[in-house]
């Protein structure tokens, strides 16, 4: 993990240190240490004169700017009703099975986080799910072996 | 010239000045609109749905507090259509609420349940989804209580902290039915930035942020037979307690107030404004002592300029956001604690009371001194220098709980001794108030001569501008302060969080040359308090101002140093100003806390 003060400095001198600048600071300290902690918003408040409660606030709602510990590779599978009917459910028992970890955990060696998400936008191509930004769709079982284990050689 | 908005409210032709909302423009055609997330004080929101009204020929109903005034509007705010929507409106947020009335502190005073009531809500038909929720009510802090079971989400109180006071302890967490009013990382209320100022219990519609009350301790206090229960009081509660018991705002009812203390039962009624003028002796002096040491000693290390300490609010402020600037602040404790302090020494003793058997309860115009009580330096006297903090508030509930008839009772006087003061004290709980009482006294000192101000009426530290700015040229110095001849002492003014916010900045930046700053938590300093009558506004305060400096006039002393309960307790017992006993019972220390 990249040390708190210097990747929120470094966020700042790239984005800006006016208000704007919180949303792109909190996504490029997800994009490199995959959640937020509680010395990020403190640092950020600090920099960006933001309280750090309005921040957890921001935090809070968007789903994507995490502040629970997450592994490299966060998984996400969506929940929606479509996904539902066409086999999610085999999916998540796939990769629960693989990664010996339950919805909402995290791999003790920190590689793997699996989580369930609300639509990402492939309604006419589920079972789908990101790993990280990645989009994978259609997904049977076999499907998702492959690709977990894709990951896990990494 | 401003630009003119024609429109028609319900058929009845009115104009508003362009800017002007559909909600103000129903004020003007004399009709009432339901509001609860709209507040004079504070931005638009938009969010509670209550005050929607129709727009003839537009699809949807509208916002009346969000959208502005157009040319040829027509608008209903009571048609078949607005009714039933304002119904469902309210039965939609009493659903998400926790309606159980009769037991809330607020019973009474909730705009929820007025509204409720007004509309005749009976069964509701949607479902209670108080239950579905894990709520638990944040008693962490001293003065504020968090129930977000009775929270409907308006963001009064986010808006407050944020805007008015730019602490912003509290925020919008989540969304969706998931959506609360909470703290960095949901921590408690006590730790976190919080000031305690209570600004936002004034303008919450709902039971959701009350004051932590003690009440019942206070009465248990009063039917001890072992006790001697001493009361102060501060100087805002005596030009508001009327609000809360049929008074209009800007009524005195400064004789009432020591009857109804009388008949409850205290011991001895005193007054706060005592120690605000010995407030003025100890700052006063150190504020000199600075100057001498910046002035003429060439003392680098001296800190200025120096901010007042009356304000817990505005210190707990400091401590958070700017701890690297404590050493401008004055180290006198606030009046309340100084009283506390010296309740059970200098009282006790002249009383000739046990001090283990005085309990010392204050009243106060402010929710922060409940905090400031609970302080763990604040017992210099042996014992917890004030024991219990009432609001205005509460006192009004204890005399109506008690039967008392506030509005035919007879003046009375304060007791004695602590509680003969000036009208320089008085003014402490405007803004400007502790500025113009200091310079009252400080000119004097200096140069032997009252302050070059009609009156003594120090006009240009009064008023509701956020920072005021003035300079007093000192001239004709007695021997002792040769060193001020000449010298311009320039002083500034803030109230309410966000405006000393600014000043601390500047002067943090090296951009600000002042000498002396006086700051208050609250907007329109104490009068505006988070312990006072609901509701508050700008033209409640004003009214308040106003009759905080009646009662300054009305005074048979105007200045600080010539109160002779002043002169008698510096002759027996402190000593002199900053002396050693003052030190040890007077002064005090602050500490750094986080940012967050």
């Amino acid at each position: 993990m990249i040390q708190t003060k210097t990747i929120v400095q470094e966020l700042v001198k790239k984005h800006g240190n006016n208000r704007e600048s919180l949303i792109p600071v909190l996504q490029g300290i997800v994009e490199k240490n995959n959640y937020i902690t509680d010395e990020d918003i403190i640092e950020i408040a600090n920099t960006l004169d933001i309280s750090a409660g309005e921040i957890y606030g921001t935090t809070s709602f968007y789903t994507f700017l995490d502040t629970e510990k997450r592994g490299k590779y966060v998984i996400r599978v969506c929940k929606s009703i479509i996904a539902v009917m066409k086999g999610k459910a085999e999916i998540i028992k796939t990769i629960e099975n693989i990664l010996n970890i339950k919805v909402g955990e995290t791999t003790p060696d920190n590689k793997f986080s699996l989580l369930e998400a609300n639509d990402i936008g492939w309604s006419d191509k589920e079972p789908s799910m990101l790993i990280n930004e990645k989009v994978y769709t259609e997904l049977t079982p076999e499907k998702t072996t492959e690709i977990i284990e894709s990951y896990l050689r990494d | 010239m401003t630009k003119m908005i024609n429109l028609k409210i319900n058929d009845i032709p009115v104009t508003v000045e362009e800017g002007a909302t559909i909600l103000d423009a129903a004020k003007k055609a004399n009709f009432k609109v339901p509001t609860l997330c709209n507040h004079s004080d504070l931005c638009v929101a938009g969010n509670c749905r209550v005050c929607v009204v129709e727009q003839v020929g537009a699809r949807n109903l509208q916002a009346s507090c969000a959208v502005p005034a157009a040319e040829g509007m027509e608008i209903l705010t009571s048609s078949a259509k607005v009714r039933r929507a304002r119904k469902n409106i309210i039965e939609l947020l009493l659903s998400e609420h926790r309606t159980d009335c009769t037991k809330c502190y607020k019973n009474g005073k909730c705009e929820l349940q007025d509204l409720a009531t007004e509309y005749a809500v009976g069964d509701n038909i949607y479902i209670d989804l108080v239950p579905f929720n894990d709520y638990s009510v944040d008693l962490s802090s001293p003065s504020i209580m968090k129930d977000d079971s009775k929270c409907i989400r308006c963001q009064r109180c986010v808006r407050t902290c944020a805007e008015m006071q730019q602490v912003a302890a509290i925020a919008v967490a989540n969304k969706g039915s998931e959506q609360k009013i909470s703290t960095f990382f949901d921590k408690p209320m006590a730790n976190v930035v919080c000031t305690n100022c209570g600004q936002c219990i004034i303008r919450c519609p709902t039971g959701a942020l009350v004051e932590r009350n003690s009440i019942d301790e206070v009465f248990d206090a009063i039917y001890d037979p072992d006790k001697h229960v001493v009361v102060q009081t501060a100087p805002a509660v005596r030009i508001a307690l009327g609000e809360d018991l049929d008074f209009e705002p800007g009524e005195r009812v400064t004789g009432k107030l020591v009857t109804s203390l009388k008949l409850l039962g205290f011991d001895s009624v005193l007054d706060t404004d005592f120690t605000a003028d010995l407030t003025i002796m100890e700052e006063g002096t150190e504020l000199l002592t600075r100057l001498k040491k910046a002035l003429v000693d060439g003392d680098k290390d001296v800190a200025l300029p120096m901010t007042t300490s009356c304000s817990p609010g505005w210190i707990k402020f400091i401590e958070h956001k700017f701890p690297q600037l404590l050493s401008n602040v004055s180290t006198c404790k606030s009046p309340q604690q100084m009283f506390g302090a010296l309740a059970k020494t200098y009282y006790a003793q002249k009383r000739n009371i046990d001090p283990s058997k005085i309990v010392s309860v204050s009243i106060m115009p402010c929710t922060a001194k409940k905090y400031e009580a609970n302080r763990p330096e604040m017992r210099d006297s042996g014992y917890k220098d004030v024991d219990y903090v009432l609001t205005t508030r509460e006192l009004a509930r204890m005399i109506k709980q008690a039967g008392i008839d506030f509005k035919s009772l007879e003046d009375n006087n304060y007791d004695s001794i602590m509680g003969v003061s000036t009208g320089a004290a008085v003014i402490f709980g405007a803004t400007g108030g502790v500025m113009e009482a200091a310079i009252r006294t400080a000119y004097e000192i200096v140069t032997g001569k009252e302050v070059p101000f009609k009156n003594l009426n120090i006009t240009p530290v009064r008023g509701m501008e956020g920072v005021k700015e003035a300079s007093v040229k000192i001239e004709g110095c007695v021997e002792d302060w040769k060193f001020l001849e000449g010298v311009e002492l320039k002083v500034a003014i803030a109230h309410g969080l966000v405006n000393a916010n600014n000043v601390l900045q500047a002067v943090k930046n090296g951009k600000a040359d002042y000498h002396f700053i006086e700051i208050m938590a609250c907007p329109g300093g104490c009068l505006g308090g988070g312990g006072q009558p609901i509701p508050t506004s700008l033209e409640i305060r004003n009214k308040r101002t106003a009759a905080i400096y009646e009662e300054d006039m009305n005074m048979p002393f105007r200045k600080s140093h010539e109160n002779p309960e002043i002169k008698l307790i510096y002759e027996d017992f402190l000593g002199e100003p900053l002396g050693h006993k003052s030190h040890e019972l007077l002064h005090t220390h602050y500490t750094e806390r986080e940012a967050y």
